[in-house]
């Protein structure tokens, strides 16, 4: 594949280059694997794939320290595995089974990891955004320095909550980053048609917010943006806007008749700007790896995703009484 | 080693498809990604790509054929060197079993709603208790502060609540007390600050949010009802919401349609929440401190007409009130009336009058809605065998027909009439008075229904 021209080498460690490689090819054989699941029936429902879009999670999680939150919407799997979910819990989430990040109540779409600081995985448009913020609220009420990455589609920029959002955060100097993964696309509507002006990174302007727009398909300007924005954010300056160019290679779930693009706009892309090429080359451009290298990283990442596969395939089903658990939290014995 | 190419299923909900063409050939050579064949089904046209690189070696579904069922083999692939007749016989389907089916376990009705606990008739209070006069106004505000007092997590937030004290001084001051950090003027804006608070609560804190009043929560109503409720389950118990909503519901006094609903039959419907809907001020205190407690999201439905009256609250410290448990305010052998909130004054008002004509009521105030303590009703109906019930919500879909269908199943045989529900007028909230007056339910509307299932 025709990766973009590189004309410098970047300012970058090997081995951190080599575990961007790693991440993103970890997403990306995980999806195509999901999609490959789904297709024999084991995944049901909404499943939306992550596919081109790796450098995003991976660029930004690079630029996260340890106790900072994440949220995001049902396009999540990535995200997931970014922030060090394990695999095998994730895929055997989408099969709905007892091994599942959620026990296999919550599908595709919502899974969790208090441990991992991932709060959800949101069916709903714009509902995360909020919701981040309220994180990030928590946060500056215990004066614990961390930051909260909120993600949302530019679909999502167009809900009214999100603004309320930009309001109160910016109001209350909330550590909060906004992540607008503009994949150029929600659903079928390419993003001219919804949207009256196409700058979203400008859209905390009328907020004070500050905003930057980044090439998604470069995982080191994600991550360059992404310190500058957390180091703005911890510095107690409130939120900050990362308005990221990204594009989706597949249907926006399983079931996309993908009429609303060319297949020559898609191939286009995956040829000339694909995150994981662009590692790529400059991993053997720069002598840091050889062909053998990377074959054997694709070889272990191939292993990682077909002993999820496998796991989520065995996994059982979840109990049935499993239905009635997990309704209510179970109240502190009153002491009146 | 060559494998099956399958015929996928490329919606939730596809069961077989026509293969309308293939775009590669056998002998191709095909990389991840590239698109295989156009696959049709009764919703439209998809493109079906390669999961694997690999050499095509055998078509085994002509393009143009109909009624492919999902996981079919299609096609082969081969590797490199490999012979595709070879191949084919070699290459199996995946298995790919479904699990077992097992039967569904019968769904009881009550089932998912939070155990209501045994109802005992002990009263709230031990014997001997100083008692004191307060305002449902007062108890709401105490009930806040001792619980903000005792845990640093709790906070207030919503429009008015700090600085102009409560649009209807329910937190009067508070702001003093514990400053701006934890009692929070938020801007108007019901979907963004619910949200934010239902995040609040995941990162760890317990918000109480008041809404100015209820009719303004529905434009929150996703962040209540598919973040706040739902998470817990979504999340197979990781990770829910601790959180009060509470504030005026209801209607008030001649503020017309938009600004007079009852909800509490709304989210009285809602798997993981719970809600309390106190009459006398010392509920109100003991409720709201056991909701601010509560690891899940509470719905505190209050009343702006019921604030200023004043009940005897208990002078003790710490005074909590258990969800699930209904108040029997009056005991009665002709008619049980069962109630919640501000229809409790009419209850109540209705027994005077009839004892007066010898008709002893049974009067039950639930206090909370979810739980629900249906066996405290069931109970006193088998006693009375008969039953009235009084909401200012709306007839279909009330709380009241929950009740009557509740009592249909469980204590049929005890029933001697019918249960009729008073509730409020099937009509927005007008705004004339007299008009008003008639939409809301009344004293005398509760007396003709006690009447007509006494036959008295
Ligand atoms: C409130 C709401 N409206 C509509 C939908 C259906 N829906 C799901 S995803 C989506 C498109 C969102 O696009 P975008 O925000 O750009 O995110 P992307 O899918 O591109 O990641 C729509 C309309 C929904 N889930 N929630
Ligand atoms: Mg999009």
């Amino acid at each position: 594949m025709a990766a973009r021209k590189t004309t410098k080498q970047p300012n970058v460690a090997a081995e951190d280059l080599k575990r961007y490689y790693r991440e993103m090819l970890l997403i990306r054989r995980f999806e195509e694997k999901a999609g490959q699941l789904y297709g024999m029936g084991l995944i049901g429902g909404f499943c939306h794939l992550y596919i081109g879009q790796e450098a995003v999670v991976v660029g930004l999680e690079a630029a996260a320290e340890e106790g900072d939150k994440r949220i995001t919407s049902y396009r999540d799997h990535g995200h997931m595995l970014a922030s060090g979910m394990d695999p095998d819990g994730v895929m055997a989430e989408l099969t709905g089974r007892e091994g599942g990040y959620s026990k296999g109540k919550g599908g595709s779409m919502h899974m969790f990891s208090r441990e991992k600081h991932f709060y959800g995985g949101h069916g709903i448009v714009g509902a995360q955004v909020p919701i981040g913020a309220g994180l990030a609220f928590a946060d500056r009420y215990k004066e614990n320095g961390r930051v909260t990455f909120t993600y949302f589609g530019d679909g999502a920029s167009n809900q009214g909550q999100v603004y309320e959002t930009f309001n109160m955060a910016a109001l209350w100097k909330l550590p909060v980053v906004f992540v607008i993964e503009n994949n150029q696309y929600a659903m079928g509507t390419a993003q001219k048609r919804s949207t009256s002006t196409p700058e979203l990174y400008t859209r905390g302007e009328a907020f004070g917010i500050p905003g930057e727009q980044v090439d998604g398909m470069d995982v080191l300007a994600v991550k360059e943006a992404g310190e500058k924005a957390v180091a703005h954010c911890r510095s107690g300056k409130g939120p900050y806007i990362l308005e990221i160019k990204t594009y989706r290679y597949r249907g926006h779930s399983m079931s996309d008749p993908a009429k609303y693009r060319t297949r020559e706009e898609v191939q286009k892309v995956r040829e000339e700007r694909d995150c994981i090429e662009h590692v790529r080359t400059l991993l053997l451009d720069g002598k840091h790896a050889s062909e053998e290298d990377l074959k054997a990283i694709d070889k272990e990442i191939k292993q990682v995703v077909n002993d999820a596969a496998e796991f989520a395939k065995n996994s059982p089903e979840p109990a049935l009484d499993e239905l009635w658990t997990d309704i209510y939290a179970e109240a502190a014995p009153q002491n009146a | 080693m060559a494998t099956e190419i399958l015929m996928p299923a490329l919606s939730p909900t596809m069961e077989e498809g026509t293969l309308s063409k293939w775009l590669v050939k056998e002998g191709d050579t095909v990389s991840a990604g590239d698109i295989l064949a156009e696959i049709e089904t009764d919703k439209a046209t998809m493109e079906f790509e390669a999961v694997d690189e690999g050499i095509l070696g055998k078509i085994l579904i002509d393009e143009g054929s109909e009624g492919i069922k999902v996981n079919t083999p299609i096609a082969v692939m081969v590797e490199d060197g490999e012979s595709v007749e070879d191949a084919a016989a070699e290459a199996k389907a995946p298995t790919t079993q479904p699990a077992a089916e097992k039967p569904a376990p019968q769904a009881k009705a009550a089932d998912s709603a939070p155990p209501a606990p045994e109802s005992d008739t002990s009263p709230d209070w031990p014997e001997g208790t100083t008692l004191k006069q307060q305002t449902v106004r007062e108890a709401l505000r105490d009930a806040m502060a001792e619980e903000m007092r005792r845990d640093e997590d709790v906070f207030l937030m919503g429009e008015e609540v700090a600085e102009y004290q409560g649009a209807y001084k329910i937190s009067q001051g508070l702001l003093d007390e514990f400053g701006a950090r934890r009692v929070v003027d938020t801007p108007i804006t019901e979907h963004g600050f619910t949200g934010l608070a239902v995040g609040a609560a995941f990162g760890g804190l317990r918000p109480i949010v008041e809404f100015m009043t209820f009719n303004f929560a529905m434009q929150a109503m996703d962040q209540i009802v598919n973040s706040a409720a739902k998470t817990l389950y979504m999340s197979g118990g990781q990770m829910g919401a601790p959180i009060v909503f509470r504030g005026p519901n209801g209607a008030a006094a001649r503020v017309a349609a938009q600004h007079s609903q009852d909800f509490a039959a709304w989210y009285m419907q809602i798997p993981g929440l719970k809600v309390a809907m106190p009459y006398s001020a010392s509920d109100a205190k003991g409720l709201l401190k056991t909701a601010i407690r509560d690891p899940n999201p509470v719905i505190f439905l209050e009343n702006e007409i019921l604030y200023g009256r004043s009940f005897d609250v208990p002078d003790i410290e710490d005074y909590t009130v258990p969800f699930g448990k209904a108040r029997i305010w009056r005991e009665g052998d002709d008619v049980t009336i069962v109630s919640f909130g501000m229809g409790m004054s009419y209850a109540l008002e209705a027994a005077e009058k009839l004892a007066k004509d010898g008709i002893e009521a049974e009067v039950i105030d639930l206090r909370t809605l979810r739980p629900m303590d249906t066996a405290a009703i069931i109970r006193s109906v088998q006693k009375t065998n008969r039953c009235v019930t009084v909401e200012e919500g709306w007839p279909q879909g009330s709380v009241g027909s929950y009740i009557s269908s509740v009592l249909m199943q469980e204590a049929f045989d005890w029933l001697d009439a019918p249960v009729i529900n008073c509730t409020g007028k099937d009509v927005p909230l007008p705004y004339a008075a007299n008009l008003e007056k008639f939409a809301l339910t009344s004293t005398d509307e509760v007396i003709e229904a006690v009447r007509k299932v006494t036959y008295k």
